[in-house]
């Protein structure tokens, strides 16, 4: 089958929509005084990381942050082919009455979501949970789960793939690309 | 690579290196988990473990009991002193009997070598072997090799060296075979009547001088001495084996370089090891407790993965 990569958002426009993605969230917490980003392990942690240089070189004091791994949490254990690998946590704050801002890169069908919802319980309980991704899958939840914040949407098919390259990470460049099927 | 290569944990002799270093990542994840306020994860709450404790144990139940725990896996205990055991019940019986209850999991310590893997062929269940008399203790070595690695980044060509009764202990040959797989160095050192013939013959060294053996290894792990072990004498006096095989401060100080000191517990202070030697810097024997916790959780874990839920009755 070949697949066809389509771009769909280019090195410019990936800078852009982080960018304006960093200003609704100044719009909305302020100071980031009771605010922790947690980015969802493991691509998750790459959009906070490029948000948080935007967010760091406008704020006036240190933002909160962190990265949580979900797969003790996930609802498929036992039934995947092979157990997924799990990453690193690192969240230093308490979470007990903060506003918690989830960060991910893609929004597919929701379930990742809820099982974070799940894993932030054991570092106490947020006062509200709010969720920040860059692509968001339409049409493809299988939770009742929408995101407060959104990069960017997109239309795929269950089969497709969203790519989410960085280059801090080793790709040449920022970019997003949807991988589709020869469905034809 | 995320899933391992077996079934049960019946020995480290079944593992290859890549199932020793997934175990070891696992850990390192549940390390965090259980130094978080909340120390507790769903991912096995469909699950039932039975703790088959057919020989005493204080620390390996209670550590495999808070990792089933911690993965919230429901847990029953047996004990072989307070069972049917004692009125004649065979062993595949005792366990087809618990199995019948709906258990998925059994965690097995029992006197006599080749137990776990006796009943791994017997029933049809995911074994995890505690201790099987002087066999083997797989999750201890784990948890041994996983603190070393911790303290010291690596394995790979380092050199352990294991001290005291090597002849009655599971917990050296275990700790021999995974250090092994894992490139280090290993080399056993105790009174010649505590260490077994052709012991050479898995690849290591033997020596019965303590001082130049200390003086060769990165680390010294303290093997307790087994007095409940011993229907004969194996040495002259506990005085004089902790003259000779004991580790205290004035070893340790007089050694060229730092080493790391460690003990798979339970510790006979002034036998082994000095209290001094124990409470030390150099001994990491309360972060291999900590990892015991972490290290069980990643094998229990792992061997439910490879598990399925049979959604069809």
């Amino acid at each position: 089958m070949a697949l066809n990569k389509k771009l769909l958002l280019s090195p410019r426009k990936v800078d852009i929509t982080l960018r304006r993605l960093a200003q609704q969230l100044i719009e909305n917490h302020g100071d980031f005084k009771d605010t922790v980003l947690i980015g969802l392990q493991p691509r998750g942690s790459a959009v906070l990381q490029k948000l948080l240089e935007i967010l760091n070189s406008q704020a006036s004091s240190k933002i909160a942050s962190g990265t949580l791994d979900i797969t003790f949490f996930r609802d498929d254990f036992r039934r995947r082919d092979t157990p997924l690998q799990p990453s690193k946590t690192k969240i230093d704050v308490l979470l007990e009455g903060k506003k918690v801002v989830f960060i991910d890169d893609v929004l597919f069908t929701g379930r990742s979501v809820r099982s974070a919802m799940d894993a932030v319980q054991s570092f106490g309980r947020p006062a509200e949970i709010e969720l920040l991704v860059l692509i968001d899958r339409r049409f493809s939840r299988e939770l009742p789960i929408q995101p407060d914040y959104s990069g960017q949407h997109v239309d795929s098919l269950i089969g497709d793939k969203v790519l989410v390259e960085w280059q801090h990470l080793g790709a040449t460049e920022d970019a997003v690309y949807l991988e589709t099927g020869d469905n034809e | 690579m995320s899933e391992l290569s077996t079934k049960h944990l019946l020995g480290i002799k079944y593992l290859v290196k890549s199932d020793i270093e997934l175990i070891f990542e696992t850990a390192s994840q549940f390390k965090e988990v259980i130094n978080r306020p909340i120390k507790k994860v769903p991912s096995m709450r469909d699950i039932t473990v039975a703790n088959l404790f057919f020989e005493n144990s204080t620390r390996t139940r209670l550590s495999f009991e808070l990792a089933e725990k911690r993965l919230s896996a429901d847990v029953v205990n047996f004990s072989a002193s307070s069972s049917s055991v004692s009125k004649g019940e065979t062993l595949i019986d005792t366990v087809n009997n618990i199995l019948a209850m709906k258990v998925d999991m059994v965690v097995m310590r029992h006197p006599k070598p080749g137990a776990a893997y006796f009943l791994s062929q017997n029933v049809d269940s995911i074994i995890i072997n505690a201790g099987d008399g002087a066999h083997e203790h797989p999750t201890q070595a784990l948890l041994d090799a996983f603190s070393i690695k911790e303290r010291l980044g690596s394995l790979e060509g380092k050199k352990i060296a294991i001290v005291g009764d090597i002849l009655h202990s599971r917990v050296a040959l275990s700790n021999i075979l995974c250090l092994q797989k894992m490139g280090a160095e290993v080399r056993v050192c105790g009174p010649a009547t505590l260490l077994p013939k052709h012991i050479e013959s898995l690849g290591i060294t033997k020596s019965t001088n303590l001082i130049e053996t200390l003086e060769w290894c990165d680390v010294a792990n303290m093997l307790r001495v087994q007095h409940e072990r011993q229907n004969l004498k194996f040495f002259p006096s506990i005085r004089e084996y902790s003259q000779m095989f004991g580790i205290d401060k004035k070893k340790l100080e007089g050694l060229s370089k730092k080493i790391v000191i460690m003990h798979p517990g339970p510790i006979n202070r002034g036998v082994e090891i000095s209290t001094e030697v124990a409470d030390s810097k150099q001994s990491i024997i309360l972060d291999q407790v900590e990892n015991g916790v972490a290290v069980r959780m990643a094998v229990l874990y792992l061997l439910a993965a490879k598990t399925e839920i049979n959604f069809s009755n």
